[in-house]
């Protein structure tokens, strides 16, 4: 079977390389390694193809950009999958690189939303991107010793390359990595690291780099001033930091400054086994956790090439759908909150969210971490009951009553609230061809009025039978952010009630016979789903083993806060934090 | 008058017993202590949604006193930490934990705060925030339940109760010191172990004897 799938991949696409090949002769070649897909293309010829392949071929989204490290081959890869808006798969480009002196052409002028992940990748592999406006680390700190995705690069407490380690597995002794540790601290120093004679990175470089010269003509005598906000602070959904230049209170500029969440995932992803990493996705965007487990399914399903059973499918779709909406419950509470009305919106909105918590406490065990889904299925089917009422019953009730109510309660209260509308419309003004340049995705994306949903752009699981439109807004400000939300809401009320009206009433929940270890065909897969804050993908690569080799998130939120500089820029620094708020960002996922 | 706070050990006249109580100095300093802790707001990651739901409406720690959630660490009497401590964010951890005035408590809240969790491996990550606060109160969970949280709270009210205002620190003689800022070098550095870091800073780990440090 899955020998199968594999071997069914290159030929659909030789069909549609060969006018890529021919167009940019010499420039690229297919990607033949057993398992590969798409192109490689040759480093100086990069920026030419990426250009051609935007502006000729309408490849306008650039998903994600990430790195590998080929040890064995001495080399690093960047891989670049870049998408067409209307519609279709995947364009997989991919660049290879000396280890020992990595240098390649940024892709930052084709594609402004590679920005922040090609400063990602010179974080964690050390590539130089020649024409970045401002390479400099993004997750660690500046004057952190080396790069640590490198597979050379040992963190602290390491044991050993992959799980189960020896020292749990299978006799189960406990081990502290704390006494191995010379310091009894998770803290390592690089040789001849001069600890009297040694001063600390400053932010004074970050600071300069900001414009501080506001545009707008002066009739009143203002000063420019650099204000931090964050990583302590109320409007900053978690520790996320901005560095804002202000001209009197009007921002000049602003950077994001990340990774003070920074938890290591990948790295910890690449020595976990497959099923290991499962809980982990449910960490990124905890406000969303089964949207995550059903992103890594899939692509790790992709490798596998398993089926889903015919009811593991529709658990799958309406836990889902019950995320989105508690997700957007969230969001527009906490939109609030960040615009003075504290706390009182917010209670009334997260009230229905802890209704669709039960459901997944009583389904997957857990409020907020579901770690539900599995490859091949889903881990537990529906209980008999739920708070002493049929499970059915309740989350039919929720369905049809209880959500739509709490919707429409939201809906009443705020969509024509006099200032909700007054510190919400036209502010923070996304333009359709910025958002898809910066790569934006989600609500942020259908708000600018690109009619860009993964679930009908690239259908997977079932939502190809199910009935929903795609909702967009076309101001592709604040409000349309938010009255976008209360759109997506009703539409997942809706499958949701399909879901439960055609979802079989018995049958098998997982396709394949539960094991702690699966060994995962050899090859790359790139899953995505839409997860509520945007295109959520994973991009796997196995070497045949139980472990995989590469494991990167794609995380919306991430990627959604490259243009929020340029949206902040001209309002004021309340303006911003209410753009922040509208963006939706979660720091699991935007730091991982 | 709440009979919390009466010992009855002295009997008060009934026709009094609406008005007046008596009770020791500890125990009603430490009933007016622990009935309005103040808590930081603090949230840095997972566990802090679900210290948001504890607060909300159907857990609603207003119950015990607590829903005064302050931004600022100067109006605060508890830390929540509320999730993964890494060492980009530990030296802003202390600090806030510097800037709050005495009588100050610690609450570990969750796996990750309380020895680094699922995520203990990672080389961002630091294996408790009790490698540089003193914690009073361990949650454990991934992320606690609201009631689990609600707990430990409970837990920190009881620990409060036992203390005596003769004994406290933050009435002594010497002044609270403050913790040490870690700084970001190549690695995160702990100015507490200067002399081993002078020392040894720059060895290989494996040569290091298990438990040395």
């Amino acid at each position: 079977m899955a020998a199968q799938e594999i071997g069914a991949a290159p030929s659909e696409q030789t069909a549609v390389a060969d006018p890529i090949v021919s167009r940019f002769e010499g420039a690229l070649r297919p990607d033949e390694r057993k398992g590969y897909e798409g192109y490689i293309v040759a480093a100086e010829g990069l920026p030419e193809v990426a250009t051609g392949l935007r502006d000729e071929l309408g490849y306008d989204y650039l998903s994600s950009v990430t790195g590998v490290d080929y040890l064995d081959g001495g080399q690093l890869e960047v891989v670049y999958h870049a998408y067409q808006t209307s519609g279709g798969p995947a364009l997989n480009l991919k660049v290879q690189v000396d280890r020992e002196n990595p240098v390649l052409p940024s892709l930052v002028s084709v594609y402004p939303g590679a920005d922040f992940q090609e400063r990602e990748i010179f974080d964690m592999y050390g590539v130089r991107f020649e024409g970045h406006p401002n390479l400099r680390r993004i997750l660690m700190w500046d004057g952190f010793a080396g790069h640590p995705l490198r597979k050379d690069w040992r963190e602290a407490y390491y044991e050993e390359e992959n799980k189960p380690f020896d020292s749990r597995w299978p006799t189960g002794d406990v081990r502290r990595s704390e006494a191995a540790n010379r310091f009894g601290k998770n803290v390592i120093y690089p040789a001849g690291f001069d600890f009297e004679n040694w001063t600390p990175e400053s932010d004074e470089s970050l600071y300069a780099s900001l414009n501080k010269v506001g545009s707008n003509g002066k009739t009143l005598q203002t000063d420019s001033l650099v204000v931090n906000m964050g990583p302590q602070h109320p409007s900053t959904h978690g520790v996320f930091r901005m560095v804002v230049a202000l001209d009197g209170e009007t921002i000049t500029d602003l950077q994001p400054v990340m990774g003070y969440l920074h938890r290591s995932h990948e790295k910890i992803g690449e020595r976990n086994t497959f099923l290991q990493n499962m809980p982990y996705t449910d960490r990124l965007d905890y406000l969303s956790s089964m949207g995550n487990n059903l992103g890594y399914a899939l692509a790790v399903e992709k490798l596998m090439g398993v089926q889903v059973p015919e009811r593991a499918e529709y658990l799958r779709v309406l836990m889902a759908e019950l995320t989105r909406v508690s997700n957007h419950m969230w969001a527009i509470g906490f939109l609030l909150n960040d615009m003075g009305a504290f706390q009182t919106p917010a209670l009334y909105a997260i009230r229905a969210r802890e209704l669709i918590l039960d459901v997944f406490e009583a389904t997957a065990g857990s409020r907020m971490m579901c770690n539900y889904m599995r490859f091949g299925g889903v881990a537990r089917d529906l209980p008999e009951t739920l708070r002493d009422e049929n499970t059915l019953d309740f989350i039919s009730d929720l369905a049809h009553n209880r959500l739509p109510a709490a919707i429409d309660e939201l809906d009443r209260f705020l969509t024509g609230n006099e200032i909700v509308r007054a510190r919400c419309i036209g502010v923070g003004v996304l333009p359709a061809e910025k958002a898809i340049a910066y790569s934006a995705a989600g609500p942020l994306l259908r708000a600018s009025g690109v009619p860009y949903d993964l679930r009908r752009a690239e259908p997977y699981s079932i939502y190809d039978r199910l009935d929903f439109k795609v909702c967009t807004r076309s101001n592709g400000d604040v409000y349309d952010r938010y009255v976008i939300r209360i759109d997506e809401m009703r539409e997942s009320v809706k499958i949701c009630q399909q879901a439960l009206r055609d979802m079989p009433a018995k049958g098998e929940i997982f396709s394949r016979k539960p094991q702690y270890n699966v060994r995962v065909p050899e090859g790359e897969s790139y899953g995505r789903v839409e997860n509520p804050k945007g295109e959520l993908g994973y991009y796997v690569v196995s070497t045949g083993k139980t472990n995989p080799y590469r494991y990167h998130v794609r995380a919306p939120s991430f990627i959604n806060l490259t243009v929020l500089g340029e949206m902040c820029k001209g309002h004021k620094v309340a303006d911003a934090v209410v753009i922040l708020g509208s963006i939706d960002i979660v720091l699991g996922e935007v730091d991982r | 008058m709440d009979n919390e706070l009466t010992n009855p050990e002295i009997p008060v006249p009934d026709e009094l017993q609406s008005a007046v109580t008596i009770t020791s100095l500890d125990r009603i300093y430490n009933w007016g202590r622990r009935s309005s802790i103040w808590p930081m707001v603090f949230g840095l990651a997972c566990c802090a949604i679900e210290m948001i739901c504890t607060a909300a409406s159907r857990f609603d720690i207003a119950r015990f006193g607590m829903e005064v959630f302050r931004a600022t660490p100067r109006q605060a009497d508890l830390m929540i930490v509320s999730g993964t401590v890494t060492k980009k964010m530990a030296p802003l951890i202390v600090r806030l934990f510097n800037q709050m005035p005495e009588p100050k408590y610690v609450l570990a809240m969750g796996a990750c705060a309380s020895g680094g969790g699922p995520f203990k491996d990672g080389y961002n990550v630091v294996s408790g925030i009790d490698k540089f606060l003193p914690v009073d109160v361990y949650v454990p969970g991934c992320p606690p339940t609201p009631q689990a949280l609600l707990h430990g709270l409970i837990k920190l009210q009881q620990k409060i109760d036992n203390q005596s205002i003769k004994a406290v620190r933050w009435y002594g003689q010497q002044t609270s010191e403050a913790v040490p800022l870690p700084v970001l070098g190549p690695d995160l550095l702990d100015p507490r172990q200067h002399a081993l870091l002078a020392q040894q800073a720059g060895q290989p780990n494996e040569t290091a004897e298990p438990g040395e440090a």
